[in-house]
């Protein structure tokens, strides 16, 4: 039991960046924009969101630097998509490899420092609760926070007003702009909070996972979030089975190869990805017979005046 | 979409290529000009860091005698041959190539320009203007199995390989093969995180380890991060490539610390003398192109077995892989080396030892 419970805690740990940024891209992508820099914003925020709790001795400083730093550099992406109406897939690239670049200049100063990590939540009683104790009330806020992000923006995308204008704006941006909608403005901010989510997920890697900061430290984690955005059909729920589906595979293959089943390392490696992909399709094939792809999703919008 | 995303995860392969920077120091005619290609970037505390340092002693050494230039996150594979050709061009005459996978790249370059040296790491093709230079760092593994068996009061290991390559391969044996010296019975098991570098597959492999009772912990991967898990939970853990003390003040046993920078230094001083010859180097202990970081945490005797241990290895009279070695199926292992196992036998490892009950991956 001991064991399982100690699994379960790796998995809440390894699947929460996956998680934050995966929501954020989700609100983005949702409003019509596709932004393939995650990859970046999140590495910017990783080293953005380390310089801050070292140079402040503040966990939550460093989460706030991490936040600015991605919703700064994805401003720069809306700025090139929806101000000079650039083509997305393109500019999405170019900010994956400017943010890979910048953050190692940003870190340099710092690889090499040690921080102290988040703690763990502790409430006395509830965190002592045998089994799911220290599950439900002993991670780090932030995974808790992380789950609160996504009823969040479900609630936001399904039950309130300016959630189904933002959907009309992905689905149909000449119809929302024909009813008066701001389109490019509610694009902005969603590219803006995928930004600052990006960048909240990358601070994460830095300041509760593992705690020092590294040039490359996110090793992709930015595109198997956008892979999870796309399989999880765009949907909050989906998201949440998809993102610890993800993480559940990555430390149970972990251990089964510390216990020596014997299936080669290199399969096991690739069952995530593996197992991920199949279940997320699976579920919308059931579900809805198809793809539910916001219809405007990566179309460049030039408002007619 | 599908387009988009085929189109995405090619141009994140090429962006690895893109983001190789150049720096350099200022040109002049008369000095040597030494350059290097860097697998990582060079603040990864680890292997490519390693190499920088050495680059760094280097300059110090020969003050305005050299001019030296690296190229940092130089993808391995084809990209690097562009690299490298991009040195030659800038007027490099000796050209070190930091990585396993630059192998057939610096071999095609190295056809191309036959007046231009190159010195490879840890390859095993050479040409007339192409030497190569690696370390025996099993014979530091050895030392590190000795102490782990010293120190693990579970009799359990628990070792993060990154890929089952020869080199990783011959590290957990001579790892075994130490231990088992002290404690016969002791047990290791084994995660590959198929990756050199990613801080947070490796920090979850080092859980998952001592989640199932491992209580030391080896890595043959890149970062820090098992370290620091290690401190987290208060067990003892081993660095790579660099000293790694300060992510776990408590808990660093030793680590193997890359020292090129004697190796640099006497080939750069032969291609001045004028007297560089294409030679295959693979340095032990003796040679100081791997050092141990200082035995801390342990006590004293421990301390004491792993100095003498070091000592007898540096001196030639301890061969970690001394014959018979038996493999896991308990068949002697044919010994090429007189009475250890020969530098081909153990290039190509390719088998467990006997008392490791894992399966090699792909076998």
């Amino acid at each position: 039991m001991e064991l399982a419970e100690a699994i379960i805690l790796s998995v809440l740990a390894a699947s929460t960046p996956l998680l934050i940024a995966a929501t954020g891209e989700l609100v983005t992508e949702r409003s019509g924009v596709l932004n393939l820099g995650v990859e970046g914003m999140m590495i910017v925020g990783a080293a953005c969101g380390f310089g801050g709790a070292w140079l402040s001795g503040s966990i939550i400083v460093g989460a706030v630097c991490g936040i600015v730093a991605g919703t700064l550099l994805s401003l720069i992406f809306a700025m090139m998509t929806l101000g000079l109406a650039v083509n997305q897939v393109a500019s999405g690239l170019a900010l994956t490899i400017l943010g890979i670049g910048l953050s190692g200049l940003i870190g340099a100063g710092f690889v090499g420092e040690r921080i102290t990590p988040a703690a763990h939540l502790h409430i006395p009683g509830l965190t002592d609760i045998p089994l799911v104790g220290r599950i439900l009330f002993g991670e780090d806020a932030f995974v808790y926070l992380s789950l609160a992000l996504v009823v969040g923006v479900w609630w936001f995308l399904y039950k309130t007003r300016a959630g189904l204008i933002l959907r009309a704006c992905g689905d149909n941006h000449t119809s929302a702009h024909a009813l008066g909608y701001p389109v490019l403005r509610i694009r902005m901010y969603a590219v803006m909070f995928g930004g600052a989510c990006a960048g909240l997920a990358g601070a994460y890697l830095p300041l509760a996972y593992t705690p020092f900061f590294i040039p490359g430290m996110t090793a992709g984690r930015g595109w198997i979030a956008l892979a999870l955005t796309v399989f999880a059909s765009w949907r909050p729920g989906r998201l949440v089975i998809g993102a610890y589906l993800f993480g559940a595979v990555t430390i149970l293959q972990l251990h089964a190869q510390g216990a020596g089943i014997g299936i080669p390392s290199q399969f096991m490696s690739s069952l995530p990805y593996l197992a991920t992909v199949i279940v997320l399709v699976a579920l919308s094939r059931a579900r809805t017979g198809g793809s539910t792809a916001p219809a405007a999703l990566g179309t460049v919008f030039v408002p007619d005046r | 979409m599908r387009k988009t995303l085929l189109a995405a995860a090619a141009a994140f392969l090429l962006a690895g290529s893109i983001s190789a920077g150049i720096s350099t120091s200022a040109w002049a005619a008369d000095k040597l000009k030494v350059g290097f290609i860097y697998l990582g970037p060079v603040g990864d505390l680890g292997w490519t860091y390693q190499h920088e340092l050495a680059r760094q002693a280097l300059v110090k050494e020969f003050g305005d005698k050299v001019e030296t230039t690296y190229l940092e996150n130089v993808p391995e594979g084809p990209d690097a041959e562009r690299a490298i050709e991009q040195l030659v061009r800038a007027g490099n005459k000796l050209i070190f190539t930091t990585s396993f996978g630059y192998m057939d790249p610096t071999l095609k370059v190295a056809k191309k320009y036959p007046d231009v040296h190159f010195e490879h790491c840890s390859g095993y093709k050479r040409d007339a203007n192409m030497a190569t230079y690696s370390s025996r760092w099993y014979q530091g593994r050895y030392i590190q199995g000795q102490i782990a068996a010293k120190m693990s009061k579970s009799g359990v290991l628990g070792y993060i390989g990154s890929f089952p390559i020869p080199e990783v391969v011959s590290g957990i044996n001579a790892t075994m093969l130490g231990a088992q010296s002290i404690n016969p019975n002791i047990k290791v098991k084994i995660i590959w995180a198929n990756s050199w570098f990613d801080p947070g597959k490796e920090a979850d492999s080092a859980k998952a380890l001592l989640d199932q009772g491992a209580d030391v912990i080896m890595q043959h991967t890149d970062s820090p991060a098992a370290m620091q898990i290690a401190s987290e939970r208060g067990k003892v853990a081993f660095g790579q490539d660099s000293e790694m003390i300060k992510f776990g003040p408590k808990s660093q046993l030793t680590s193997i610390m890359d020292t090129w920078a004697p190796y640099y230094i006497s080939r750069v001083k032969a291609q001045l003398d004028g007297t560089w010859k294409s030679e295959d180097t693979w340095g032990g202990l003796e040679t100081k192109m791997f050092q141990m970081a200082p035995y801390t945490n342990m006590p004293d005797d421990v301390k004491k077995m792993a100095e003498d241990t070091e000592a007898a290895i540096t001196a030639g009279k301890l061969q970690p892989f001394k014959c018979p070695v038996v493999d896991q199926d308990g068949k002697e292992v044919e010994c090429k080396g007189g009475d250890h196992l020969g530098d081909g036998q153990v290039l190509g490892m390719n088998f467990y030892v006997k008392g490791i009950d894992d399966k090699m991956p792909g076998k």
